[in-house]
């Protein structure tokens, strides 16, 4: 069956439909014009069979092309059509009548439409009628005669007789034997991509065909390139884990190690202390950190570091004048969903000073940090932070700018600048200025500082080795790189997964490197 | 980051001259401020400039710290000399019974003060300021301003019972006894969050003058007695605390502030007090710390090259007072209002900032590391894959939830799950850790019921509570898969952890026993499933999660109105 999807239409109409095709393109092929009234006439077919078969062969593409022309004319009545076929009354009444003896006159008017054959004929003069005898004989008084109408209803069939206005023709419509019409034909002319081999297109190329060959011969139907096609069954991932994913790659390609952050639970010492945060920081207050309530608290810490740390904070030490307070282990035990992932960047940085021998790291990372915020339409309480850092030898603030301006050229921001700004565990601090072409202004893309001496004496590292860090939300750049206003439209569950399955592939497009 | 408000034309008359809105917007990007605002003042042409000031700069919480230090950065002025008057110091004595509640006050007198509706204003400003950043909210540190002149010395810090406290509290018309008072400002909007700081003491902290007139109910509320007004002349500040040194930076930052006022300006009159010991001490103390500073080690720290001379004028310009010892060494001086300079960073902070951010060199470490990936993630990220290859879409879920979240809406109790509990939620949406991705995802398909069937998944962490872990708590990474549908599907979510299976090179264990494979366990039942469609997935012997048609029970409680067969399985046997 699909092997003639394309011309499943059966029987002798398409047959004769098919053969009458090749006819007309042959007559095209070697004559300028076709008139489909006159052909149809002048082979004897329907008018409407060949306008259909004009209509079939433009239906396949560029092979002709037609145009409508209407003509008034004259056409036969149904009950000429009748006499054209049977002759005419009279004539009929005549051919009646027995050559030599006559026919008894109620005999004859049996004869269909008797009455208007017998008025005719009297009155042509071919009958005499012999009263005498009873009933009356009808007897012919000519020999011979000629069907006169039937000839002339011929004529105006064959299109010979055209002119409504001449003399027969006006006595035919009196006798209601010929009507005034309107014809609509069509003159066809060859086009474009004419050619007298032509079929019905198939629509698909189908394995059957390749095997017979059939392919060879057959017309294709082309491809409709003006509609969608049929999606696939698809799956895909999230719009932010795409962002993600090039994030990661852009540290790797920059010689960054992955830190282990699946840590959500931090106490108060590795999140806040170690990073010479002091106790009594703002950021440190239940309005703003998630404390828990179990398991409250961490009693097991690097003892000789703690110590080290307290003493910086409360009395200060290591060229440190500290914060000079009364420092509170109870403080420092305090488990929280750590704040940000520079928690887990002061563990590998410890674990990094107690080596035995220093060695330069680069380390980076993805990960959730929590809030105890005001929400609001660009502030959830569980957010991603990107966290980058080097720590070496004598890395300066230059060095700082230097790499941000590298990894910031990977996302295709080449215009920076650096503001100034306060941040307990790095000195110098920069916020980070990123000018967007798109909104025309300056926007903060991050923040980045030099870890302070407070921070990293207590851990081991000698006075020389500085490591420089910056951090950025995942979200933020997400949201401005697919203009998305509300957080929720992103992230949680309030998310259109419609959204999420019509995300584009996504590519951070890097700026060319520099001149 | 706290945000002051100062009137653009006195800004500007302080300055010196005008500046359009983005050139005094630059100007504060290159010290690190930032104009965060231009608001109308109703009735006025003049407009209020909302600034944002690092946090640790107490010395510019007003508009006379801020013009003060833009103008010395703008090298029109230099920093003045704060100096203590001659005269005799007044006295306050401390009580023994304020150890048991408010142990700390200092104070000072400015003398001869002529105060203008504006500056009067901004006096009061920055005492509100100073009281919401460094005080903590009066918890740490509490102000008190007097108008001197009413007040005779000396002065008595005491604490005593509520009921033999009484007075004429500030703009009140009526005597009240301390506990009736507090109860009173309990119910006013601005003051009621102070109250709690010593209501439940049995002695509350008191100032009195020689002749028994309450100055002020620290941290509450001062006397109408001594009520400033902009026509004091003689102001006297006191400070209690229970931090000294946060007690010392703010009357410093007070003093300092508005001594300029004075009619030998920054001229301060001390305070010398009593303590409960005996011992006497004057206050304030404004000692300027001195600091020898290296400048080879500030090019070497922020990457520039300048000579001694160009660094003592740019700290100079930073509101610190450099002078050249010899090349290398800078003697530093930092005032007392510099409380941010803990270290020699800070210092050389401030001769970066000085020098210009955006002016340095920018150079490429030579730090040569090879990247790695931390395994864990990398295994998360190919399963990821792997479940979106097979028809599957991502969802991204929120760590913190509701108790009844993991439980109540899977027929189970709180108490039986290992979840770490939030001391502190704002919102029941955050009262735990989620101890499974299930609910988050249900939330999901609960906004996207319109479209079936749906096959969502997640790999993310959830927390559990750990008693062999640091903190007592881990997170463990989970892929957790959903089919969502006019029946449940099982067959669908079956084949996805076969696939995964396959993937991750684990055989299929026909013998249903033993350490090798994987097979499904359907000996138990669990509530969150319906009976009879639910199994552990077992790895190598190990119970690693569960596969099942979840409960109409639990359909209905997510609002859900579909069958749903899920799958929720610990991936980190796989690393």
């Amino acid at each position: 069956m699909a092997t003639s999807k394309g011309s499943t239409v059966s029987g002798s109409t398409t047959e004769k439909s098919s053969s009458l095709q090749a006819e007309i393109l042959l007559y095209l092929s070697t004559n300028n014009e076709l008139n489909t009234w006159s052909y149809a006439k002048e082979r004897g077919l329907d008018h409407q069979l060949v306008v259909g078969t004009i209509r079939s062969i433009e239906s396949l593409g560029d092979v002709i092309k037609s145009e409508q022309h209407t003509s008034r004319s004259i056409g036969l009545t149904d009950e000429a059509k009748g006499l054209l076929r049977d002759g005419s009354y009279e004539y009929n009444i005549f051919q009646a009548i027995p050559a030599d003896k006559g026919i008894e006159q109620p005999q004859l008017m049996k004869l269909p439409n008797a009455n208007i054959g017998f008025a005719k004929a009297m009155s042509k003069g071919w009958l005499q009628v012999d009263k005498s005898s009873k009933p009356p004989m009808v007897k012919r008084k000519v020999d011979t005669v000629q069907d006169e109408v039937q000839h002339l209803l011929q004529r105006i069939h064959s299109l010979e007789l055209t002119d409504s206005s001449a003399e027969e023709v006006v006595e035919l419509k009196k006798r209601k034997l010929v009507e005034d019409v309107t014809i609509n034909y069509f003159t066809v002319t060859k086009s474009a991509g004419f050619s007298t081999n032509i079929s019905k297109p198939e629509a698909d190329l189908t394995s059957e065909m390749l095997q017979s060959g059939s392919w060879k011969t057959v017309n294709f139907k082309p491809k409709n390139f003006h509609a969608k096609g049929l999606l696939p069954s698809y799956g895909c991932l999230h719009p932010l884990l795409k962002v993600r994913t090039e994030y990661r790659q852009i540290f790797l390609e920059m010689g960054f190690t992955e830190m282990p952050t699946n840590n959500f639970v931090e106490n108060s010492f590795w999140n806040f202390d170690a990073l010479f945060t002091p106790q009594k920081h703002p950021a440190r207050d239940v309005q703003d950190t998630f404390f828990l309530s179990d398991p409250a608290v961490t009693t097991k810490f690097p003892e000789e570091y703690l110590q080290k740390v307290k003493e910086v904070h409360a009395t200060g030490a290591f060229g440190s004048i500290g914060y000079q307070y009364d420092w509170q282990l109870d403080e420092t035990q305090k488990n929280v969903l750590r704040t940000h992932t520079t928690a887990v960047s002061t563990r590998m940085l410890y674990q990094l000073a107690q080596e035995k021998t220093f060695r330069p790291a680069k380390y980076f990372s993805i990960d959730k940090v929590f809030r105890n915020e005001n929400l609001d339409s660009t502030h959830l309480a569980e957010f991603n932070q990107i966290e980058g850092l080097i720590a070496d030898y004598n890395l300066t603030l230059g060095d700082l700018i230097g790499v941000l301006y590298q990894f910031f050229r990977k996302l295709g921001m080449t215009k920076l600048r650096f503001k100034p700004a306060y941040n307990p565990y790095t000195e110098p601090s920069m916020e980070i200025f990123s000018y967007h072409e798109g909104l025309q202004r300056w926007i903060e893309v991050g923040n980045s500082g030099m870890f302070r001496p407070e921070m990293l004496l207590p851990m081991g590292f000698s006075e020389d080795v500085s490591v420089i860090a910056w951090g950025l939300s995942l979200e933020r750049p997400t949201m401005i790189l697919y203009g998305i206003n509300n957080i929720r439209d992103l992230v949680g569950p309030e998310v259109d997964l419609k959204m999420c399955r019509r995300n584009p592939i996504c590519r951070v497009i890097p700026a060319k490197s520099e001149e | 980051m706290p945000t002051i408000g100062v009137k653009r034309s006195l800004l500007f008359q302080q300055l010196g001259r005008t500046y359009t809105d983005e050139e005094f917007d630059q100007l504060c990007f290159d010290y690190g401020l930032e104009l965060d605002k231009v608001e109308p003042i109703p009735d006025s042409t003049d407009v209020e400039y909302k600034v944002e000031i690092p946090a640790n700069r107490y010395d510019i919480l007003c508009l006379e710290g801020l013009s003060r230090a833009l103008n010395i950065f703008l090298q029109k002025t230099e920093l003045p000399k704060f100096t203590l008057s001659n005269q005799k110091p007044i006295r306050m004595k401390i009580l023994a019974n304020t150890q048991r509640i408010r142990p700390f006050v200092v104070g000072a007198v400015l003398r001869n003060v002529t105060f203008t509706p504006d500056s009067y204003n901004s006096f009061i400003k920055l005492q509100d300021k100073l009281h919401q950043n460094l005080c903590r909210n009066r918890t740490l540190v509490a102000i008190g301003t007097h108008d001197l002149d009413t007040i005779q010395p000396p002065f008595i810090y005491d604490a005593r019972e509520p009921k033999q406290i009484k007075f004429r509290s500030l703009n009140q018309q009526t005597e009240m006894q301390a506990d009736e008072m507090l109860e009173f400002y309990a119910k006013d909007t601005h003051l009621r969050r102070y109250v709690s700081i010593i209501q439940d003491s049995d002695v509350y902290p008191v100032i009195y003058d020689s002749n028994n007139v309450v100055l002020s109910l620290p941290p509450i509320i001062n006397g109408d007695h001594s009520k400033m007004s902009v026509q004091t002349k003689n102001v006297f500040v006191e400070c209690t605390a229970v931090d000294l040194h946060k007690a010392n930076t703010v009357l410093n930052t007070m003093l300092t502030m508005f001594a300029q006022y004075c009619c030998k300006p920054f001229e301060i009159e001390p305070v010398e007090v009593e303590q409960a010991d005996g011992k006497v001490i004057v206050y304030p103390n404004l000692a300027e710390r001195s600091e020898s500073v290296s400048v080879k080690k500030i090019n070497q720290r922020i990457g520039i090259n300048i000579d001694a001379q160009t660094a003592a004028i740019l700290l100079n310009r930073m509101s610190l007072r450099a002078t050249v010892l010899d090349t290398d060494t800078l003697r530093v001086e930092i005032p007392v209002t510099r409380t941010d300079i803990l270290h020699f960073c800070d210092i050389a902070e401030d001769c970066a900032v000085a020098y210009g951010f955006n002016n340095i060199v920018k150079t490429v470490p030579k730090t040569s590391c090879i990247g790695n990936q931390f395994e864990l993630n990398r295994v998360s990220d190919l399963i990821r894959h792997s479940a979106a290859e097979a028809g599957f879409t991502e969802a991204l879920t929120f760590t913190l939830c509701s108790c009844s979240d993991v439980a109540e809406k899977f027929g189970k109790t709180i108490e039986n799950i290992p979840a770490v509990h939030i001391a502190n939620p704002k919102t029941q949406e955050f009262q735990i850790g989620r101890t499974t991705l299930l609910p988050g995802l249900l939330k999901t398909i609960f906004k996207n019921q319109d479209t079936q069937p749906i096959q969502l998944f997640e790999v993310s962490d959830i927390i559990l509570k750990d008693a062999t872990q640091e903190t007592g708590s881990r997170n463990e990474r989970h892929l957790c898969a959903l089919f969502y549908n006019r029946t449940p599907g099982f067959e669908i979510i079956h084949g996805l952890l076969d696939r995964i299976m396959t993937l991750v090179k684990i055989p299929y264990n026909e013998s249903q026993s033993g350490n090798e494979g994987y097979y499904l366990n359907n000996q138990y039942e669990d509530s969150a499933f319906f009976p009879g469609s639910y199994a552990q997935v077992i790895v190598k012997g190990q119970n690693v999660g569960v596969i099942g048609v979840l409960h109409p029970n639990v359909i209905e409680q997510f609002g859900l109105k579909a069958p749903c067969s899920a799958l929720e399985i610990n991936i980190e046997p796989f690393v």
